[in-house]
């Protein structure tokens, strides 16, 4: 007989690492449910005979397949059954904002808190590293090659899609290391690097060759791969590296960093060890990181662990409209980050050459905008200055132009992004297709690998009528 | 992995390698330039492309061993590898056939100006070099040019060789002397551009520089390494490096060169 399900309104609590002692280290802050929790948690859901959780997931994970697997114990099933869909299941339980997605159609939502979708695919993920034996599975090769430029979310999903399908798949990565913002990006005490590294490995595994060092659109075009290299057809997932400024006064002020340049120093480089390791990332004592995304939150919490003594987020809207996920915002708060919101940068002064003060005018909300959210109003004469020593300017990036300017007959739109057709992620251009934040601006992991598995199977497909 | 086909020692700060980079030696044009990770866990340091060869797959790299990486780098022979080779980066300069040209070259600036002077030389360009360093032996790659520059001139600052003083001594001598230029090329350390630069506007002699800021991935992403050129904000790594040097702001551009100042010495310091 089946038991009944948990009917308590809350998720079981995922046990985390003390603000006060976290915002002084590089461990992972949420520590993952045990065996025990895990099951509990699973036990809340209600198995619905037609699962909306499963529409909420960008690559149709069968979630309460996955679920019920954990119920009966059966976690190497579990395991199984989302990497039918998933290829980064450990990625995705931690970086998804399942609030958004999944967890958002759950009908246990409608009354108390929805099933904790994520937390447990975290834990089978985790298990599964744990507990199994790396398999090579044994695939049969069609005898078809297809290129993938960049290894970050869209690459490597894609590429792991197309490998499963017999395809001979290599991918192409300009940094020295694979991950893309998987591992330049997110920090370690969000996404550990070892357990990007094993993702990736497992999509090696399956076949997957990983070229390092290649600036597509530099050291080879796209055209090269196609007519000199015989690519059958290309995958550009090259994200939104190239980040946006203020354009501001004082931002060449020694002491200003782009999100991208901070936390590059110390995700890849391993800033946070310097001198042991010989990139330096230099953090003062006051730090002003402007925006309120996810990333602002990584690089204001990234600045705490660094020893800032006060670090402020500086946004010129208000609580409402703060992009980062509310899970992100309830952690920086925790661990001292203080929220100087409807305050918008207008000048960094600087002394001898190195930052000073930032000037900001406060806002009120006015109308909504084009985006939607109530567009902050200049408090006209409310001018005042924030001590800070450190500026991290986190206001969003754009496509990275390389590929666009180096690809002729492929349509990009006006602020960068490479135009394509969302049901197949084809571009203008034959034989290529894209897929990520190269196409839709920066946006969220998981819908970066639904891009790339749509333009996998469309590729497959393409290929296939050949 | 990226072997180290030959090695030599330039003088005794400077050093120069040839290094299997098959990427890099297919696309790479004059002006571009490398970013290299001598191990694992190691910095990425950009560095100027002095030559190339196509045909074996190659790419020469002349550095100054002046940091822990390039110290770290000038320990390998040849044989060994070096863990990472990025590459080409940054736009080719715009090389175009002209009546006759000017190199003015600082110390290590030599390198990279050669590939430039050479590639115009080739287009039919009247070419003649100005090549600075602060003694005699900081005079680099004074006989690779006289291979194809109508006049190579040298200057030291202490006047053990050529002449004493700087490179903008002798280009104001060939100005006064009505020697007729369609375009300057200079490339050294920021003093010496900006002083190039300052003389070359009073003619109204069309000047490009090279930059070589503070970068990282040198694809874009990080933005470390922003100049300001006709008042606006450029990424070196891919607006550049080469830019109008009568745009460029050298005194923001020289601020923001000093930034790891402190870091660097105590690197040094503490790892040997």
């Amino acid at each position: 007989m089946k038991p009944m399900p948990n009917m308590s309104l809350e998720k079981v609590k995922m046990p985390e690492q003390a603000p006060d002692v976290r915002n002084k280290n590089f461990e992972e802050v949420a520590l993952g449910y045990t065996k025990e929790q895990a099951i509990e948690e699973a036990t809340r859901c209600l198995n619905c005979k037609n699962p909306l959780c499963r529409q909420g997931c960008p690559v149709n994970v069968p979630i309460p397949g996955f679920i019920e697997a954990v119920v009966a114990e059966d976690f190497e099933k579990a395991y199984e059954i989302i990497t039918s869909e998933n290829a980064l299941p450990a990625i995705c339980g931690r970086v998804c904002p399942q609030e958004k997605q999944c967890e958002s159609k759950c009908v246990r939502g409608k009354k108390g808190e929805p099933v904790a979708i994520g937390r447990i695919e975290r834990f089978v993920a985790d298990y599964h590293m744990a507990n199994a034996e790396a398999v090579t599975p044994d695939i049969k090769k069609n005898g078809k090659r297809v290129a993938v430029v960049g290894s970050g979310p869209s690459g490597i999903t894609c590429a792991g899609e197309l490998a499963k399908r017999g395809y001979e798949v290599t991918v192409f990565e300009a940094l020295h290391k694979a991950g893309g913002v998987l591992s330049y990006g997110i920090p370690e005490f969000r996404l550990p690097k070892d357990l990007v590294a094993r993702e990736i490995a497992n999509v090696e595994r399956m076949g997957v060759k990983i070229e390092t060092n290649v600036v597509v659109g530099r050291s080879i075009t796209i055209d090269e791969l196609m007519s000199e290299e015989k690519y059958d057809a290309v995958f550009v997932g090259s994200g939104a590296g190239l980040p946006r400024f203020l354009r501001i006064p004082g931002e060449n002020l020694l002491g200003v960093y782009s999100a991208n340049e901070f936390l590059t120093r110390v995700n890849l480089m391993k800033g946070y060890k310097f001198p042991e390791t010989p990139t330096p990332v230099k953090v003062g004592k006051k730090v002003a990181v402007v925006g309120a995304g996810n990333v602002a939150m990584d690089a204001a919490r990234t600045a705490k662990r660094l020893g800032a003594e006060e670090v402020y987020i500086v946004y010129r809207r208000g609580e409402d409209e703060v992009p980062a996920r509310a899970e992100e915002v309830h952690h920086a708060k925790e661990e001292g980050i203080i929220f100087k919101l409807l305050n918008n940068p207008v000048e960094i002064h600087g002394e001898d050459g190195w930052v000073k003060s930032i000037e900001v005018v406060k806002q009120e909300l006015g109308e909504p905008d084009a985006s939607g959210r109530r567009s902050p109003v200049p408090i006209e004469g409310s001018n005042y200055t924030i001590d800070v020593d450190t500026v991290v300017i986190a206001i969003g990036q754009s496509p990275n132009p390389l590929i666009r300017q180096t690809t002729p007959g492929l349509e990009t739109q006006k602020w960068g992004g490479i135009i394509v057709d969302e049901a197949t992620m084809k571009t203008s251009k034959d034989g290529v297709y894209a897929g990520g934040d190269t196409v839709t601006g920066a946006a969220t992991v998981i819908l970066a690998m639904g891009a790339g598995k749509t333009a996998a199977a469309s590729i497959d497909e393409m290929l296939q009528a050949k | 992995m990226y072997k180290i086909l030959a090695k030599e020692t330039l003088n005794s700060a400077v050093e120069l390698m040839e290094v299997e980079a098959p990427y890099t030696a297919r696309a790479c044009e004059p002006g571009q330039f490398v970013i290299i990770r001598v191990d694992e866990d190691g910095e990425r340091v950009p560095l100027t492309i002095a030559d190339y060869d196509r045909e074996k797959n190659s790419v020469t790299i002349v550095y100054q061993v002046l940091g822990y990486s390039t110290t770290k780098l000038s320990k390998l022979n040849v044989g060994e590898y070096i863990a990472d080779f990025v590459g080409p980066l940054g736009q080719p300069a715009p090389l175009k056939k002209m009546d006759r040209v000017v190199g003015v070259a600082g110390g290590v600036g030599a390198a990279p100006l050669y590939p430039q002077l050479r590639k115009l030389a080739e287009m039919g360009t009247k070419v003649d070099v100005i090549i600075g360093g602060r003694s005699a032996e900081f005079v680099l790659f004074a006989d690779k040019f006289r291979e194809f520059c109508d006049n190579v001139y040298i200057t030291t600052d202490d006047g053990s060789l050529g002449i004493k003083g700087f490179g903008t001594t002798v280009l104001q001598e060939q100005i006064d002397k009505g020697v007729k230029y369609d375009e300057c090329i200079a490339i050294g350390p920021l003093i010496m551009m900006k002083n190039v630069v300052k003389l070359t506007k009073q003619y109204d002699l069309h000047t490009m520089v090279s930059l070589n800021p503070i970068m990282i991935d040198g694809t874009g992403m990080c933005g470390g390494c922003r100049v300001v050129v006709g008042g606006e904000t450029k990424f070196a790594c891919v607006d550049g490096p080469d830019f109008d040097g009568f745009l460029v702001d050298f005194d923001s551009a020289m601020v923001r060169q000093g930034l790891f100042k402190e870091e660097e010495h105590q690197c040094k310091i503490g790892r040997g």
